[in-house]
This record gives structure tokens, sequence and C-alpha cells, in this order.
């Protein structure tokens, strides 16, 4: 038998040479390389000067931002999108079918006009800003209220199907055997959609990380208040220092990469948990 | 990744309702849910349109008829025309590649056509500003040709690729996978040639799964803001889609024009909300 180290299997399909060829060069030049120019541009610099850079404390200030921020919305988003899918899931009520629908509308609305929108309902004089006794738009609660908004759906999305495919004989085995609602709920569907809702929270956390759109409107981009990190990304873009900006894009890129790595992880979890089903 | 929206194959079943909860609480879970989403997604959708139309109709449409915006609505038009076709052809080509062979480096091609979902779309613009500036990788002979990618529309085409690609190859991959490769063998056996065996067995087959990858691919390319920005240098009729244009009206405190302009995005928003509902009870029919 042949057996040398092949690094393709053998298959009666045709396109091979052709299907492989075109996404390769396609992902090289579309994605490898202009993302390899973050990576060799820092490389170029000093290593001073691109600790200087990414330890700025305006810069240090937007980490902060844009953790802090990030991570509130996408726990926000946990409670809420459990408790939609739920309700999406279980019950039924005049009107469900649109509202499930609308719920994927912060992936089709462009963030911009989201931002707009969130920024004119949220200012003193908005129709919800007026009624709250404390400043939502150009805080920080304003830029946690846009993050929450593009990432609803993440959590709403990963928790659905599980519901609907749990299998519902646990539930009346755990009645049956004696358990409470509540206890039922936290000791048969809270395990079971953990890593639903986990996945969600990531895929929430990650993308508002890097979200840029809906937040500059409502942030107000105070220096040292409400600066984001993509946001600092492009201030030192207008200001022409393209080495700063290099540099911080490098950091936000180290941490989605290990985010994705988490995701992917997750994502492992997930499968696996289901896949007896 | 990010801004990705799995397909939802299969009719949604009502659900037993052998143990269920109390009215009371039935009805206080509905209640706060419908109104965490009336707060989040309807208000901000209603205002965009109240908003708009506040200063008269006349000024609506003075809004969308102005020679800015137009062109605005036009380069919007061309960049998707140039973007969509393209990734969904990557898109395809991708998923085959992927689902019916076998070869070493798969996964980290899959790993690399998910990148883009993971990178802000503000390092999105900024890869191709250091490629194609002037002191980019590329920027001597762009400049010695005279050839304009940055601030320019070849810039904003690459950057909208860069951010939409993923969309059709994700929704392909999972549904390729599925299906299997059992119906293209079977076509080859029978004497088809690859040609005609993708077009009769393979296309039918992933129609609605690819349309819905179109439908995302082009809401996003429409509406993608951070990394055009980057790249876009905001010159008034020439460089400016209409999220930028959106942007310079509400920063010139012309709020109702600006309204108005996003008033027509987020018809297209709406569109392909109701689309994707059409192609995922389509596909629950045939899938």
């Amino acid at each position: 038998m042949m057996r040398k180290t092949k690094w393709k299997k053998h298959s009666i399909l045709p396109g091979f040479g052709l299907s492989v060829g075109f996404t390769t060069l396609y992902v090289s030049l579309l994605v490898l390389l202009p993302l390899a120019m973050i990576f060799v541009n820092t490389a170029s610099m000093s290593w001073s000067g691109f600790w200087a850079a990414v330890t700025e404390p305006r810069v240090i200030a937007s980490y902060r931002l844009s953790f802090g921020a990030s991570f509130a919305a996408a726990c926000i988003n946990v409670v809420f999108g459990v408790l939609i899918a739920w309700v999406l899931v279980r019950y039924s009520f005049p009107g469900k079918r649109v509202i499930d629908g609308l719920v994927d509308l912060p992936f089709a609305l462009p963030t911009a006009v989201a931002g707009i929108a969130l920024t004119t309902l949220y200012t003193e004089t908005g129709w919800v800003g007026q009624f709250l006794p404390f400043k939502v738009a150009f805080t920080p609660i304003g830029i946690t209220i846009a993050l929450t908004f593009i990432g609803l759906p993440f959590v709403v999305r990963m928790v659905q199907p599980v519901l609907q495919n749990f299998d519902q004989e646990t539930e009346e085995a755990s009645a049956i055997l004696g358990a409470g609602r509540m206890q039922t709920f936290f000791k048969v569907i809270v395990p079971e959609i953990i890593p639903a809702a986990l996945t969600g929270f990531a895929l929430a956390f990650a993308r508002a990380l890097g979200e840029y759109g809906s937040v500059v409107f409502i942030a107000g981009n105070m220096p040292m208040k409400t600066e984001i990190t993509p946001l600092m990304i492009m201030t030192k873009l207008e200001q022409y220092d393209y080495e700063g900006a290099t540099a911080i894009a490098a950091v936000m890129l180290v941490i989605s990469f290990v985010l994705l790595l988490f995701i992917n992880g997750l994502q492992w979890w997930t499968n696996r948990k289901y896949s007896h089903s | 990744m990010a801004g990705h929206i799995p397909l939802q194959y299969g009719s949604k079943q009502a659900v037993k309702q052998t143990a269920r909860e109390p009215f009371m609480i039935r009805f206080l879970l509905i209640t706060v849910a419908l109104a965490f989403l009336f707060l989040f997604l309807l208000l901000p959708l209603a205002a965009i349109f109240i908003k708009a139309f506040e200063q008269g109709v006349g000024l609506y449409i003075a809004s969308i008829t102005d020679p800015d915006a137009l062109s605005a609505i036009k380069l919007t038009l061309l960049v998707v025309v140039l973007t969509v076709p393209l990734n969904a052809l990557f898109g395809l080509a991708a998923a085959w590649a992927i689902t019916k062979f076998e070869f070493r480096g798969k996964s980290l091609l899959i790993t690399l056509i998910d990148l883009p979902f993971a990178i802000s779309p503000v390092i999105a613009g900024l890869v191709f500003v250091l490629l194609f500036s002037t002191h980019g990788l590329f920027g001597d002979f762009l400049f010695q040709h005279d050839i304009k990618i940055l601030f320019a529309v070849p810039g904003i085409v690459l950057a909208t690729l860069f951010v939409t690609f993923p969309f059709v190859a994700r929704e392909l991959i999972p549904l390729m996978q599925a299906q299997g490769s059992a119906e293209e063998e079977a076509s080859l056996t029978l004497g088809a040639n690859g040609w005609k065996t993708f077009w009769l067995v393979t296309l039918p087959n992933i129609k609605w799964g690819l349309l819905y990858g179109v439908i995302l691919c082009n809401a996003r390319a429409v509406g993608e803001f951070g990394a055009v920005s980057v790249v876009s240098g905001h010159i008034r009729g020439l460089t400016n889609t209409m999220p930028l244009h959106i942007e310079i009206l509400y920063n010139e405190y012309q709020f109702s024009a600006a309204f108005a302009v996003a008033s027509l995005m987020s018809i297209l928003a709406i569109v392909t909300l109701i689309l994707k509902n059409i192609v995922e009870w389509k596909s629950g029919q045939h899938g």
C-alpha cells in the first residue's frame, strides 16, 4: 500500500484544487496579509515605544471602560436573553412570531443608525432620558445600553434551540419526585442551558469589545471618561499616529484571539454536552 | 462569531405544557421580557421613523433626494454589488472545499474564515491603512503608479469585503456538512460531470442556506460603519456611504435629515428580517 504522508484523503468528488486554491488565495490576500501587517508593524516598534503607547493613561482608561461596559452589557444580556428565550419557547402570547423575528434587529440594523436612535432616546430631553433621575447619554451607562442592544440576539439565539430540544420528561420526572418548580428550574433546566448561555455571553462580550458604530454617538467621547478602546485607535489614526494605533490594535487582536479560543472551547463543550440527545 | 445568526432549521413546534408555571408567574415573565424588548428594540426603531418625519414630509423628501444623500446611496449600492457576489462565490468555494474533502490544515482554514467576526471593525479598517497609506507596504508602488485605494472607493470595497466575508461560508459549511456527499457521489457515478453535479444536485440542496447567507452579508455590507469610516476619508459626494452620511448630518445637528436617511436603512433592516423569516420557514418545509 502507498502509505506516504498524504495531506489529502482520496475523494471521487472533483474541484479540490479549484475550491481549496481559490479559498486559500482569497483568505490569504484578504485576511492573512492585512492582519499580518499589524504584527509586522508592531514588531518594527521598539519595546519601550510599544509599551508607552499601550499604557498611556488615556488608553488604560479606555481598556477599563471597554472591559467594564462590555462585561456589564453581556451580563444584562445573559439574564434577559435567557428570560426572552424562555418566554419565546415556553409560553404563547399574541404577536409572539413578530417579537421572535424582531430579536435579530440588532444584527440587521446598521450600527450607526442604532447609535443615533439610542442617543436620541437617552439624552436629558429624550423620550426615556427625561424620566430618569441620572444622566445616561454621554456616560458609561449609555455605552452599556448601546452594547446591550448590539449583543442582545446572541444569548437568545444560543439558548432558544437548547430549550426547544429540551426533553420535558426530565422536568416531569423532577416534579413527580417532589421538586418544586424553582428547584426543577435551578437543578434540571439551568445546568442544561449553562453552556449555551455562556457561549452567548462570550459572543456578546467579544462583539461589545470591538463595537464602534453604535457606541460613538452615545458615548460623548470625553478623554479619560467615555472613550472606548476602538475609538482610541480611531483617534490615533486621525492624528496620523499610525504606530500608536497599531500598538493598541495589536493588544485588542491578542485579546480577540484569546476570546476566540475560549469560545471555540465552549462550543466544543456545548456540542459534546448536547450530542447525546 | 460576532454577527452570526445560525439558521434555525425545522419548524418551531409548540412544547408540551405539562410542567408549567402558575398563571401569575407566566404573566410576570412575559411582561418583563416584552418590556425589555420594547425598551431596547421597538422604541429605538419607532424613534427613527418619528424623528425622520418630525419636521414634515417635505424635509424628509428633501433630505433623501439631496445630491450628497443620493451619491451616498449610489456608493453604498455600488459597494454591495461588488462585495456580495464576490463573498457569495467565496462562501461556495470555501464550503465545497471544507465539507467535501479531508485535508490537512482544514481547521486552521475554518478559524481563518471566522476571524473577521472576532475583530473590531476599526481594526479591519486599520489593516488596510497599514497596507495602502503612503507609509504602508504598497504605499510607494501606489504613489508611483498614481493608484488611489485609501480614501477612495477601492478601499471602501476592500474593508467591506473583509468584514462581510464569513457570512455565506459560515451559513453553508454546517448545512453542507449535515447533508453529506452521497447525492453528489451518486450523480458522478451516473455520469454527470463536476459542474453539472454542482448545478443540478448541490445548488438546489443549499439554495435556502445560500440565500440566507447572502441576505445577512448584504445587510452588513450596507450598514458597515467602523471599518469604512477608517478607510473612507469622508469626502462628501465621493467616498461617503450611507452610514457615514448619517454620521455627518448628525454631527452637524441636522437631526431630521440624519433620521430620514437612517429610516431608509431601517426599512432595509426590516425587509432583511422578514426575508430571513421567510427563508427559515421555507428551509423548515424543504429541509
